[in-house]
């Protein structure tokens, strides 16, 4: 009698999940089939998955075939990438220098840095719209590539993750490097950073996932359409700035290019992001 | 160098190697220090000082004149004592906002908690694929997501074509401002404004604080527990793998029922993710913005407008960075102070006993009750 309870459970749960399945993935399956409709199909049926007509109208013009380009996508994928890349590359270096120096080094202010860290890492984004717009300006370089990219150079999350792998592994295998008279540097580089394959991937996966997916910063730091990266131009594309009627297919496929980078490394790096939302979580 | 120091343990000292490792040490944290320190710390005085002024996005806010006055607390205070539109539009973004937490966070941890303990299951096949699918909204781009969600409430999009199939006429999902609880109140025969809820609390009638989130707002929280709880859920998958596997076996030679176990053994032992998750969702929902941003920019009527955007809004778009930069001030105090209170709220009476000690305890008194309050039965 257990066995069979059990057995109706086991396919409850089934129907629960796959029922859940289905509320989770249905969207992105509508939004890849919608981009290659026709306006009008788009909104006369929604829910089906086969585009019908097929039409490639949308993709053309995001990737700026046939000579419209009121919808510049192609220069917001340009931007997106470049500064994905320097942010990622710049975070993973400086977030683990100073991971490991808040972790190992022994300097006066050590306590009072990292303390001020934690308390930076608190401050609510939403409490720093107009604080980033004031020293952008203050700077002079609002509106420009410097305002986009040097604030985002470090985050002090990274730099906590760090901290909290090196406080991890054992301080033995540096002491040795040290004692054969290796800088602290060299030690860092060609010592405790191979070590760190890990957690630099988990870094690696949140710098880019974070600086792909930025909005509020580069709202309040830019505002010439040639800055515009895919998330910032969709958002304006969303809000009618651009062209009229209500252009789903188009808005769409560029969700979808938006969001294709970002999948591709979830699948492929699946377990550092299930380590990465759980480390997020523990500096709560 | 090292000797001078005499009974220190960890020499100070200028030279040798813990000199050295002095200036490593602030070389390594030279690039956080400045960034960090440039970009966020002083920024957030340089807006602490300009929400003492009534700047208004011409010149320097820091050199006084006539563009930048210092006008003490009055961004702050005629929020709430001065009556007019300012004061009306923050306080109906904190109503929105109060409706939008009241539903996101309980309903986020109770999925997200309910789909841990589906995905967990010991005989379940398929679970990765599960959990990937759960987890997927919640890496996208908030901006992309909201795009889709734009199309799928449309009126005429798959969401009202779902509900026809069922023979149900969608609402016009966007343009809809009707108050979740003012359509109930309606369905239950009470009017509009009845007389018992006329009366103002800070400028805004009892009807209104109670209107509940308006039927555009419901988008909002429904993509929001959409695309939030997949975290969640593996947050609480870590914890249910982190419960020792001899509670389970001990639970099933005593004959506990299974909603016993989850309610005497599963929920105690879970506490403290429960309290992150709720923590985390706190913090989050007060946050809202860029659903909002792209979702109608606080239409229609106002109801889907939160004290995030309306700060936003407040110096962008009207110049009014003063009483925009306290907006923003009033939600970071707001967020601190429930955090605090939750942290007090669930605050742990033995913090020294380590967590294996207390969960095994835990687990101990928990079966007590449990087979006890099965016995009773």
């Amino acid at each position: 009698m257990n066995h069979r309870t059990k057995g109706w459970k086991l396919i409850l749960f089934y129907v629960v999940l796959v029922l859940f399945s289905v509320i989770y993935l249905y969207p992105f399956l509508i939004q890849i089939a919608t981009s290659f409709k026709t306006d009008a199909a788009a909104t006369d049926n929604p829910l089906s998955l086969v585009p019908n007509p097929f039409d490639a109208t949308a993709w053309k013009r995001i990737f700026g075939i046939g000579g419209d380009t009121s919808v510049p996508i192609m220069r917001w994928l340009t931007n997106s990438v470049v500064i994905t890349l320097v942010v990622t590359a710049a975070r993973v270096f400086f977030d683990s220098l100073a991971g490991y120096a808040l972790s190992r080094l022994r300097f006066r202010g050590r306590g009072f840095l990292f303390g001020t860290v934690l308390a930076v890492m608190s401050v609510p984004g939403v409490a720093l719209l107009i604080p980033k717009f004031l020293m952008v300006s203050y700077l002079g370089i609002y509106d420009t590539y410097s305002a986009m990219v040097l604030p985002l150079l470090v985050d002090a999350a990274g730099v906590f993750i760090m901290k909290q792998f090196f406080d991890s592994i054992p301080v033995s295998v540096e002491e040795a490097a040290r004692i054969d008279g290796a800088g602290v540097f060299r030690t860092f580089w060609s010592v405790v950073l191979p070590m760190a394959r890990p957690a630099l991937i988990t870094l690696t996966i949140l710098s880019f996932q974070g600086s792909w997916n930025e909005f509020t910063h580069f709202l309040v730091t830019t505002q010439s359409p040639e800055l515009k990266t895919l998330v910032t131009g969709l958002a304006s594309l969303a809000s009618g700035d651009l062209g009229a009627g209500s252009q789903y297919p188009l808005k769409l496929g560029a969700a979808l290019l938006t969001t294709i980078p970002v999948a591709l490394l979830f699948f492929a790096f699946q377990r550092q992001f299930v380590r990465g939302a759980n480390e997020g979580g523990d500096k709560g | 160098m090292t000797t001078t120091t005499g009974s220190r343990r960890r020499p100070r000292g200028s030279g040798g190697i813990r000199g050295r490792e002095g200036v490593a040490g602030w070389l390594f944290t030279a690039p956080m220090i400045i960034v960090l320190g440039v970009f966020l710390f002083i920024p957030v005085l340089m807006a602490l000082y300009v929400s003492f002024t009534n700047w208004n996005g011409n010149g320097s806010p820091f050199q006084g004149g006539q563009n930048a006055q210092w006008v003490g607390t009055r961004n702050y205070t005629s929020l709430f004592t001065e009556d007019g539109l300012k004061r009306a539009s923050f306080m109906q973004s904190l109503g929105n906002n109060f409706w939008y937490v009241f539903f996101v966070v309980p309903l986020q941890t109770a999925i997200s908690f309910f789909l841990a303990l589906i995905v967990s299951n010991r005989f379940l096949k398929g679970k990765s694929f599960f959990r990937t699918a759960f987890y997927f909204p919640s890496v996208t781009s908030s901006i992309a997501i909201s795009v889709v969600f734009l199309f799928l409430f449309a009126n005429s999009g798959a969401v009202n074509a779902v509900l026809g199939a069922f023979g149900i006429n969608g609402p016009a999902w966007f343009s809809d401002s009707r108050g979740l609880f003012h359509i109930l109140f309606n369905l239950v025969g009470v009017g509009d404004n009845p007389s018992w809820a006329q009366g103002e609390v800070l400028g805004r009638s009892v009807w209104d604080w109670i209107s509940g989130p308006s039927v555009a707002m419901c988008v909002v929280i429904i993509l929001a527990i959409w695309t939030t709880t997949g975290t969640f859920m593996l947050m609480f998958l870590a914890a249910l793998q982190d419960l020792p596997g001899e509670v389970d076996e001990a639970a099933l030679l005593d004959g506990v029922s299974p909603w016993q176990k989850l309610r005497y053994v599963t929920l105690p032992m879970l506490k403290p993710t429960i309290f992150l998750v709720t923590t985390l969702g706190l913090i989050g929902t007060w946050q809202v913005f860029d659903q909002i941003y792209v979702m109608g920019k606080g239409a229609p009527a106002n109801t889907t407008l939160t004290p995030a955007f309306l700060s936003y809004k407040q110096s962008f778009t009207s110049l009014q960075y003063g009483s925009g930069a306290a907006m923003s001030f009033i939600v970071f105090l707001l967020i601190i102070a429930l955090t605090a209170f939750q942290r007090w709220l669930m605050r742990e009476k033995d913090p020294k006993v380590s967590r294996r000690v207390k969960q095994a305890t835990g687990v101990a008194v928990s079966m007590q009750q449990g087979s006890n309050a099965g016995g009773l039965r």
